[in-house]
């Protein structure tokens, strides 16, 4: 995810941009000291997820949320513990960390942001369709269950089990068995963000809680890494 | 929060240090001009410098000050200098 960070603290500035430097999940871009730069920033780029300050002098994080079009997701940051429930106004809040900010807090901020985010560099148009799971975008696919039509968002996906003539898709909100090979549904899916581990599963590589030798927890299910996948998945997580 | 690092705590030290100093000159002018309002966005952001370095209590007199200058008043201006004295000394030290 490209983020950027809107803090007129420099001491902030210095943690959260470690912090990010050290989240493999995230792509820093640029920090700012006040709102209106990050505005006039905002204005020419698209990111995907911004640290925000609260309590910023004349400009501050909710004039900011207010001030722009299509926000994308935000995570507050404030030393003050009595506005988390303003923070419940605004959709695009995914989180709200209260300073001094801890690393195990803050990685589980991003975690909880990559769940909503479909990362804006990862977007690529797709060609083909196969016959029982289509993908029209990155962001998006449908299936057809009992002849209806039913759209999965993609960065909800959890991960794709192959199983006799059917593929179960997992997803954060919902489990769907659909008529499908994994090769069918591996084609379309976003590469950077799916991995096949196994000959039997696909997983969303954001949706990883940890590895162990020979197996992947994501949510509850515990994933099989074939041996002869390992080095690549080894080598996609570095890359993240 | 460094989970060791150092180099990273040296650097977190290093940028509060210089930027307290620029905070507590400004702080300086917002309350010799009785400029209160001003003087709470500055000690708001010293607060978070105030929790970074462990000082419980202070941070429970930086906000209760905080609030004092929102409300139009100083009184705990006397224990918020000692608490910036004790901060400035203490990263002194540290660089």
């Amino acid at each position: 995810m490209t983020c950027i960070i809107i803090d007129d603290e420099g001491t902030s500035r210095v943690i959260l941009n470690q912090f990010c430097e050290t989240s493999p999940e995230l792509d820093l871009v640029d920090e700012f000291p006040n709102a209106m730069e990050a505005i006039k920033f905002l204005n020419r780029n698209e990111i995907d997820l911004i640290f925000l300050d609260i309590h910023m002098p004349d400009f501050s994080g909710f004039d900011f949320i207010q001030t722009i079009k299509n926000p994308p997701k935000i995570i507050l940051t404030t030393s003050d513990h009595g506005l988390a429930l303003d923070a419940f106004e605004y959709e695009c809040i995914v989180d709200y960390l209260v300073k001094p900010i801890l690393p195990d807090r803050f990685q589980k901020a991003v975690n909880k942001a990559s769940k909503f985010v479909v990362p804006s560099e990862k977007a690529q148009p797709v060609e083909e369709k196969p016959e029982s799971a289509s993908v029209p975008s990155n962001k998006e696919f449908y299936v057809n269950i009992d002849r209806t039509l039913i759209k999965i968002k993609t960065p909800t996906v959890k991960l794709i089990e192959a199983k006799g003539d059917y593929i179960y898709i997992k997803t954060t909100e919902k489990d769907y068995k659909v008529h499908s090979t994994l090769k069918k549904i591996v084609e379309k899916l976003p590469e950077d963000s799916f991995l096949q581990v196994h000959r039997s599963y696909v997983i969303n590589l954001s949706m990883i809680i940890d590895i162990q030798d020979n197996s992947i927890l994501i949510d509850e299910d515990v994933i099989p890494i074939s041996r002869s996948k390992r080095p690549e998945l080894i080598r996609r997580l570095d890359l993240l | 929060m460094s989970q060791g690092d150092r180099e990273f705590e040296k650097k977190i030290l290093s940028v509060a240090s210089q930027e307290l100093k620029e905070e507590v000159k400004d702080f300086n002018i917002a309350i010799a001009q009785v400029d209160y309002h001003q003087a709470a966005q500055l000690v708001h952001k010293i607060k978070h410098k105030i929790s970074l370095l462990g000082m419980e209590k202070s941070y429970e007199i930086a906000q209760a000050f905080e609030e004092q200058l929102n409300n139009g008043s100083e009184s705990l201006l006397s224990d918020f200098r000692v608490i910036l004295e004790k901060m400035i000394t203490f990263l002194q030290e540290s660089e």
